[in-house]
């Protein structure tokens, strides 16, 4: 290997083995990593994707597995699983008809002002067509389900899960770091303290919040009672139900905003904050113009990070309420789940792909028109 | 400094010096951290305390501190500690969580350093027939009924010969940054539409229900994490080092192990916590993956929700002796998580 340097000029015919190795080791370095995910992420994509094309029948001595084509989604979005899948569509109201038509005119005009921007680019076009256009879909499905008379299916709640989840504990978060942040004692048992829940197996907590929102046996129960609401019960109303799966979702996840944000917010230009309260700014004027700025391009990162992980949520719903009552808290994961526990592997597998179509759009969407702007922002 | 005196509303609320607070605005934030403290505190405490109950304190409940309105038991840890079989889940948890860790953190540090300090490319012809032959291989093997020994190895035969025959005339090539991108993008796959082949996979090399068949999913599930977060702090660090290393003679797998790995320790620790926690508590792929041999904690937390209604008390023994350890490492490693994904979620 010593002597290799000082032979560099005149390179052999045929290389040791040490020199061949450190011409490809950035290969070699890479390799065990695209092979794991070769074996367990895109060979099993591709066995999904050939069950989801098919369907699956048990028979005698083993199982059978016939090629039916596009029939399973089709059955998701247009036939007998609808109702499951997308919900029951009930009838718009003027106000959102008023809503849907500012959303396709607000993306109408993110487009053309992109088109005429006289950067656009063909694969660039092609992508914003297609996040434009799931975002739509989306906006009209969920309106249409949550509307009078409509039921949400899978998706909607799912949908609902993420948006309402990751807000929720985004705000939070932000909330208890810029407390959190201020010159205070015990800082540090805080945020040990703030960072539990997030260790805490899912299964673990959904069983917890089954037992604590137990109306005759659980801690509030005295509350309860007080009220003179211990007949009733949230896991027999939809809206409670999801709230309740809600909360115990923003009651793990909170701590990861805030213990990434915090970090954020100690990092900031603390001369300049100093310099603006010397000067006789007030908290708003130094969150807007210093501690915003500074902590945005890590805020959109986890943001983003949780978004991917927000849409696998089966433990909390799964434990908490089977996805009852109804389907009003069944997640896209635990749809899928039950599809494979009565033996449809090809409505299992096809709901699976539209979770993973559904994510996709959504996470590499927000990846491209929010992290990263907010990263040029601070550069 | 002052020649007036403070006004008793400029003493309640306005800051004496830079790293002071005033009195409201402090007791205001006191509180409210004191709020979430409670809202932290009281699911872990309910735990805990129904872990020393009997099944009639519960069912006759609520009954809130021990001692004073019931008297502790210790029959659910008896019970789940010296007569249920505990031990072997636990250690399955340990063994699974701590193995599929390290090797995701080598193995994706090892790509995360390779993809920002080497040039890495592949031929786009290369992936395309790697692709058609995946495909074709798994057709043959469904559909054709060929066995998949064979199967296999043609189509292996034919990948290393398109290798050296097309691929090498062609130019067209992804770069360190699309290879970064798809490993990345991994993690937005939802486990549930990769378990199932999985299985089948594990069942075909007889390998169902044991510890290896969870580490290996487990490090594949959780490396594009690793690779995510490790790859800003090897961009963070200068370069420099290395290069002068690298002049002296050493090889790149020396210069990683030896100069670049203890650069981004702190990075290295929290990504390993966060790694460790989320194998720690995995359940779906757990259910599927493991048995009777293999059984993971998380599959035992669920598994107390009997035929005759959830076992609360052994549940809440499980949970707690869950948390403990981790909440143990966590604090000891506070400082690192911190800073560590700080960097992390920077350049993300």
């Amino acid at each position: 290997m010593t002597a290799a340097a000082g032979t560099a000029l005149e390179v052999a015919p045929r290389a040791s083995l040490g020199e061949w190795l450190d011409r490809h080791s950035g290969r070699i370095m890479v390799l065990p990593a695209v092979v794991i995910l070769l074996c367990f992420a895109i060979f099993p994509l591709i066995i999904s994707a050939y069950l989801a094309l098919s369907r699956f029948a048990l028979a005698p001595g083993g199982f059978t597995l016939k090629f039916i084509g596009l029939t399973n989604f089709r059955k998701l979005l247009v036939g007998s699983q609808q109702y499951h899948f997308l919900g029951t569509f009930g009838m718009l109201g003027p106000l959102q008809w008023g809503l849907m038509a500012l959303l396709a005119v607000a993306l109408l005009f993110l487009l053309a002002r992109y088109l005429l921007s006289g950067e656009a680019t063909v694969i660039g076009t092609i992508g914003r067509l297609i996040s434009a256009s799931v975002v739509m879909g989306l906006a009209i499905v969920g309106a249409a389900t949550i509307a009078a008379g409509g039921v949400p299916g899978t998706l909607v709640t799912t949908l609902l899960y993420v948006a309402v989840g990751v807000i929720v504990q985004f705000l939070l978060g932000l909330g208890l770091a810029l407390l959190c942040g201020q010159p205070i004692r015990g800082r540090n048992i805080f945020r040990v303290l703030f960072f539990i829940p997030l260790i805490v197996t899912p299964v673990g907590i959904a069983y917890t919040f089954r037992m604590l929102a137990d109306m005759q046996k659980g801690p509030f129960a005295p509350v309860v009672r007080a009220f003179g609401i211990s007949e009733w019960s949230w896991a027999t109303e939809a809206w409670s139900a999801r709230l309740m799966v809600l909360v115990g979702d923003t009651w793990q996840w909170t701590p990861f905003m805030f213990i990434v944000l915090l970090a954020a917010i100690e990092n900031q230009p603390r001369d300049q904050v100093e310099a603006a309260r010397l000067d006789g700014a007030n908290g708003l004027q130094i969150f807007r113009d210093i501690t915003w700025p500074a902590i945005a391009p890590i805020a959109a990162t986890v943001v983003l990070i949780r978004l991917i992980e927000a849409f696998k949520i089966i433990d909390l719903p799964n434990v908490l309420t089977g996805g009852g009552p109804g389907l009003a808290t069944e997640s896209m994961t635990l749809h899928s789940f039950i599809a494979w526990r009565t033996q449809d592997l090809g409505g299992s597998a096809a709901v699976g792909y539209m979770l993973l179509f559904v994510s996709t759009v959504v996470c590499v969407s927000f990846f491209n028109f929010v992290v990263r702007p907010a990263r040029r922002f601070q550069a | 400094m002052k020649s007036q005196a403070r006004s008793l509303r400029q003493r309640l609320f306005e800051p004496t010096g830079l790293d002071r607070q005033a009195p409201v605005p402090k007791i205001a934030t006191y509180a409210l951290l004191l709020v979430w403290s409670l809202v932290v505190l009281v699911p872990l405490y309910w735990v805990l305390v129904t872990s020393f109950k009997l099944p009639g304190h519960v069912d006759n409940g609520p009954f809130y501190i021990p001692f004073v309105d019931f008297t502790p038991s210790l029959q659910a840890w008896d019970f789940m500690l010296l007569q249920n079989n505990t031990l072997g889940p636990y250690l399955n948890s340990v063994v699974v969580a701590l193995a599929s860790t390290i090797i995701a953190v080598v193995v994706g540090a090892l790509a995360a350093y390779a993809l920002v300090r080497t040039r890495v490319s592949v031929k786009i012809v290369t992936v395309a027939v790697f692709l058609v032959l995946l495909v074709a291989l798994i057709a043959a093997i469904a559909i054709f009924g060929i066995p998949w020994e064979i199967a296999l190895s043609v189509a292996a035969a034919l990948f290393l010969i398109a290798l050296f025959t097309i691929a090498r005339r062609t130019r067209l090539a992804l770069g360190n940054r699309d290879i970064e991108f798809w490993i990345i993008s991994n993690r937005i796959m939802p486990p549930i539409v990769a378990v199932l082949p999985i299985y089948v996979m594990f069942q075909q090399l007889r390998l169902l229900d044991t510890q290896l068949a969870l580490i290996a999913t487990y490090t594949a599930i959780n490396l594009p994490i690793v690779v995510w977060l490790t790859r800003d702090f090897f961009a963070a660090i200068p370069v420099d080092l290395e290069e002068s290393a690298e002049i002296d003679g050493a090889s790149k797998f020396r210069v990683f192990f030896t100069i670049a790995l203890p650069l981004v320790r702190s990075g290295l620790v929290a990504t390993f916590l966060l790694v460790l926690i989320l194998a720690w508590n995995e359940y779906l792929l757990a259910l599927f993956l493991s048995n009777a041999n293999a059984q993971t904690m998380p599959v035992l937390v669920s598994a107390q929700n009997t035929t005759r209604g959830p076992q609360w008390w052994n549940m809440s023994v499980l949970i707690v002796i869950m948390i403990a350890p981790v909440i143990a490492i966590a604090a000891v490693l506070q400082k690192h998580i911190a800073r560590g994904l700080l960097v992390g979620a920077v350049k993300g």
